[in-house]
Parts: structure tokens; sequence; C-alpha cells
């Protein structure tokens, strides 16, 4: 009991410490000489990262893999540039506006999909992406093609300061969001579900309408990714649907630690900042990026922050002298 | 309160219920007998709606209910207890309560007391409240597994053998506190390879045999029964 409030503080603790450096990284990086691409890059890491997390709830949290999330951010992208550009509804009301439409497609993805067990969501989701790619790089009228869909930001936003501040303030919000659920009665629902799906259902729980609850919330917040997007880039094209970014993010989330609040967080911004600094070894990066994910499951099957938190478990088993009984007896 | 006629079950292609009839009345302890594969388990969840029967109808208080899902079912007042201590062994104890109050946790007030009940059954369970379900002793998690089921308010309770490798002593406990549980209006269907153990505290039984019924009566005849004796009571 007593442990568990310490673990609690110190949790928050080290949130809050964060987010006052990354709310005071700016301030340094002006001063430096690469600073300002510094922020840039960072600013694309976070908006990763709120799509990690995003990923995670479903994820990590409910143990449905969800291969759309490129799409998913893409569709949010462009129906943040098209609503404000073509159909000229205010920024501030597209913004919501976004959220609630992708949350909507993930609704109407998961209605039928949910209907299945095991693998089944993993392929709609994936074969999800590739059409929305397709349709994309076709229908040029609505992507605009190679070209994209050039978006005016309001002139409040028009500095690089503020763009990262208001990506970072989104951050922090989904970070947050994401805690609440999981401690949560329903976040703990999609904790059952991920633990055994069958005793779910047989305790009285909906799997189907949990399933589907925690993947429309998901998408809610990949389609906020997606504004964001739109918002910092000033322009979308239809390469943002890629499935490539589904596995971008999905790959940030494993490495930083699934089913970790932190984890998405960790994996998104410290992979994404690595990946542009070594940007000089083009597409072979990516070979480095398989190499690193097949290390980090065979020696990390929960991901970086499982891996510190195993550690922290040990040292405490170790201080400790009562010694409980370990294993997942009847799982 | 449950009737159930002529229930068929599949598992893949095979058929492992073939036609089970049996009636639990309002208030009873019933006891299902049986050994390893006989069906017991696939017919509770059959009933609980995990499964669905081939053919044949389930009826809980006038309504069928083999068509529904087992989240309605829990609703209506169905609860399981699955065999070999089903938790969620990540999510604290009160999480796994809280899990087993899912279908009414908005109603605050009576979820309060359902842990005020389920504390009094099992003291222990208020001890180890925000301790992972998964690092329990065996006997501890057949409490929370059995406290779980209750949390949900069931009108009747199926516990699907309880005792499974659990000490003796434990074993006597856990069976008093059924006991416990159907004094105070729970109705109750338990299955058991244990039978000396479940006759000795229920009102009638029925035994399972390949899928199919093969005995029922009271207590007191079924242990008096030649046959249940030579195969079950080991005399």
């Amino acid at each position: 009991m007593k442990w568990i409030k310490e673990k609690l503080n110190f949790n928050l603790l080290v949130g809050l410490a964060s987010l006052t450096l990354a709310a005071l990284l700016p301030l340094l990086l002006q001063r430096t000489s690469g600073g300002k691409y510094n922020m840039i890059v960072l600013t694309y890491a976070m908006i990763w990262a709120v799509a990690a997390c995003s990923l995670n709830l479903i994820l990590g949290f409910t143990g449905q893999a969800c291969l759309a999330h490129g799409a998913l951010v893409g569709i949010g992208a462009y129906s943040m540039a098209i609503m404000v550009e073509r159909v000229g509804i205010n920024y501030w009301l597209a913004f919501p506006l976004t959220c609630l439409l992708t949350a909507f497609i993930g609704f109407l993805i998961g209605l039928p999909s949910f209907r299945t067990r095991g693998p089944y969501f993993a392929i709609v989701t994936l074969c999800f992406n590739v059409i929305v790619y397709a349709t994309f790089e076709n229908w040029t009228w609505l992507s605009g093609g190679l070209a994209g869909q050039s978006f005016e930001v309001p002139p409040v936003l028009a500095s690089r300061t503020t763009k990262y501040y208001f990506v970072l303030a989104f951050l922090a919000l989904t970070v947050v969001v994401v805690r609440q659920i999981i401690k949560s009665i329903v976040g703990a629902s999609f904790l059952s579900i991920l633990s055994n799906e069958s005793l779910s259902e047989a305790v009285g729980i909906s799997a189907f309408r949990n399933k589907l609850l925690s993947f429309t919330v998901s998408c809610f917040l990949a389609g906020m990714a997606g504004a964001l997007f739109a918002t910092v880039s000033g322009r979308v094209d239809y390469s943002i649907t890629s499935f490539l970014h589904s596995f971008n993010i999905l790959v940030y989330t494993l490495i930083g630690g699934v089913a970790t609040i932190a984890g998405p967080v960790i994996g998104a911004v410290g992979l994404y900042y690595l990946l542009d600094r070594i940007k000089g070894f083009g597409e072979f990066r990516y070979v480095g990026f398989g190499v690193l994910l097949i290390l980090i499951i065979i020696f990390f099957p929960r991901g970086l922050m499982g891996g510190i938190n195993q550690l922290r478990d040990w040292v405490k088993e170790k201080r400790s002298t009562k010694v409980a009984p370990q294993g997942e007896v009847g799982s | 309160m449950l009737e159930l006629r002529d229930v068929r079950c599949s598992i893949g292609k095979h058929e492992v219920i073939h036609g089970v009839s049996l009636r639990v009345e309002e208030g009873e302890l019933i006891c299902l007998l049986g050994a390893n594969g006989a069906g017991k388990s696939t017919l509770f969840r059959t009933i609980s709606g995990v499964v669905r029967p081939r053919s044949g109808e389930i009826i809980f208080r006038g309504e069928p209910i083999h068509r529904l899902g087992p989240d309605r079912i829990v609703r209506l007042g169905i609860s399981l207890c699955p065999e070999g201590r089903k938790l969620f062994p990540r999510l604290s104890v009160k999480k796994n309560l809280m899990m087993g109050a899912y279908t009414r946790y908005r109603n605050r007030v009576e979820v309060k007391m359902s842990f005020q009940e389920v504390f009094e059954l099992f003291p222990i369970l208020e001890e180890r409240l925000d301790q992972d379900a998964g690092t329990m002793s065996g006997g501890e998690q057949q409490m929370l597994a059995i406290a779980r089921a209750l949390m949900a308010r069931p009108k009747l309770l199926m516990l699907d053998e309880p005792s499974l490798g659990l000490a003796p002593l434990v074993v006597k406990r856990i069976m008093e506190t059924i006991q416990e549980i159907n004094r105070r209006g729970v109705t109750i269907l338990l299955s058991e390879q244990n039978a000396a153990m479940a006759l000795s505290i229920s009102h009638r039984g029925y035994v399972m045999e390949n899928g199919k019924i093969v005995l029922e009566g009271s207590s007191q005849e079924l242990m008096d029964n030649e046959e249940v004796k030579r195969a079950y009571l080991g005399a």
C-alpha cells in the first residue's frame, strides 16, 4: 500500500520534471546554432509521440494490434487541411471536428472487425491502411497528389516556438488522458481483455463493446496527432497516410515500452530524433531499426520502460526481506 | 429457477454434451459430480453464455437465455466462478473485484455494499486489496475468484471445481463459505470431483459421465448409492 503511493508520487515527479525540462528546452535551443532545426525535429517527434500513445491504448492496454495508425494520422491531417482550406471552417473548430471524424472512422472499422478474435483485427486494419494510401495516392482531387494540400495556420501558431509549445501541451494532455483512462474502471476492463478475453466475458465485461470503445478513443487521439501534423508542417501530401508510418509508430511504441505510460513518448521522441541525426544513411537506417527491434523483443519484451520497471522491481526485491510468491498462477 | 432442457454442445466438430436436462430451484445448493472430461466445465460455460449450445433450451427465471451473450446473462443474475481460479493476475485484488461488479459499477452505493459483504466472507481480501492478484497463494486466489463472482450480485452462483489443487484445510474453509453464501440466499450450482465434500454440503446432486447426466437425487441418496460410492467416494 505504502510503496504504491510512493511509486505514484515518484512517477508523477518524473513526469513533471520531464515536462518542465521540455518546456525549458527551447530557451536553450535558441542559443545554439542548430537549435532552430532541432526544435522542429523535436516538434515532429512529439507529434509521433501522441500517435504512439494513442496506439498504446489499443495495442498495449487492450491487446488489439492496430496497423492503421499511419492512415488514421493521415486522415486526421487531411481532414484538418481540407476543412480549413477548402470548406473554410475556423481552425479552432476544425481541430475538434477532425478528432471526432477520425474517431468515427475508427468506430466504423471496429464495428465489423471486433466481432472476431485474434489476428483478424490486425489484418483488417492493415488492409484499411493500404486502401487509404491507395485512395489518397490516386484521388488527386482529394489529396492534391504530390503537391499535397497546403495549409495556413492561424497567426498565433506561426512561429516555431509556439508550434513547439502547442504540440507539447497536446502531448502532455494525451499522456494525462491515457493515464486517467487506465486508472479508471473502464481502463481496468481494457486490461482485463488484454489479460484474458474469454474470462472477462465470463465475468460480464462485453469484450466487443470495450474493444470498440478503446479503439474509438485511440482513433480520436490519432486524429489529434494528424491535426497537429497539419498544423506544424503547413502542407499535407498523401505520403503521410503510408503504412510505413504505421510501422514506425508501432516500433516507437514497442521499443519505448508497450503498456507503460511513458514508454511510447520516450520511444517516439528518442527514435525520431535519433533517426534524424543519422539521416545520412538514408534508407539503411531502417535496417538498424529492425535489428534494434529484434534485440528489444528478445531482451526487453516490454520495451525500454518495461525493462526499467523490471530492474526497479528486481532492486526492490533484493532489498526487501519478505519475498512474495511470484508467477502468474491461473492466468 | 434454472432449467436445462436437452442441451447439446459441441467443441469444434465433437459433441461433448449429449442432451443434458437439469433443474435448479431457488435457494438450493446443487452439486454436479463427475470425473475429468465429463463435460462439467463446458456445461457451465454454456449456461453462462461463453459457449453456445447446438440445440436445447436454457431457461432462467422463466426467460430463455441460451441465445444471450455472456454479459447479458451476468446482468440477469448468473455468475460463473471459472475452473482453475482464473483471475486477472496483473490487476490488483481491488480491480479484480471491481471487474466482477463491472455490469453495475455505476451504482456506487450497491458496489460498496458488495465490497462489504465480500470482506465479511473473506476478510483476507481486505488486507490484500492493493496487491496484484497473481502474487497471492492458491487458496487466496480461489477466494478472490469466488468473491469476484459474488460482486455481480448473482441470484445463481456457479462454482466450477473450487477445491481443485488446494490443501484439505483450505478446501474445508471454502466449502463452509460456500454454504454460508447459500444461507444468505444465493442459489448455488457447484461442480466437484471431491464428491464427499460436495455431497456433505449440498441438498441435491447430479452425476455426469461422458456428457450425460447418469444419476440424480438428494445428496443423502447419492451418498448411499453403491455406484457413487464405488466410483466417486472410493469406498
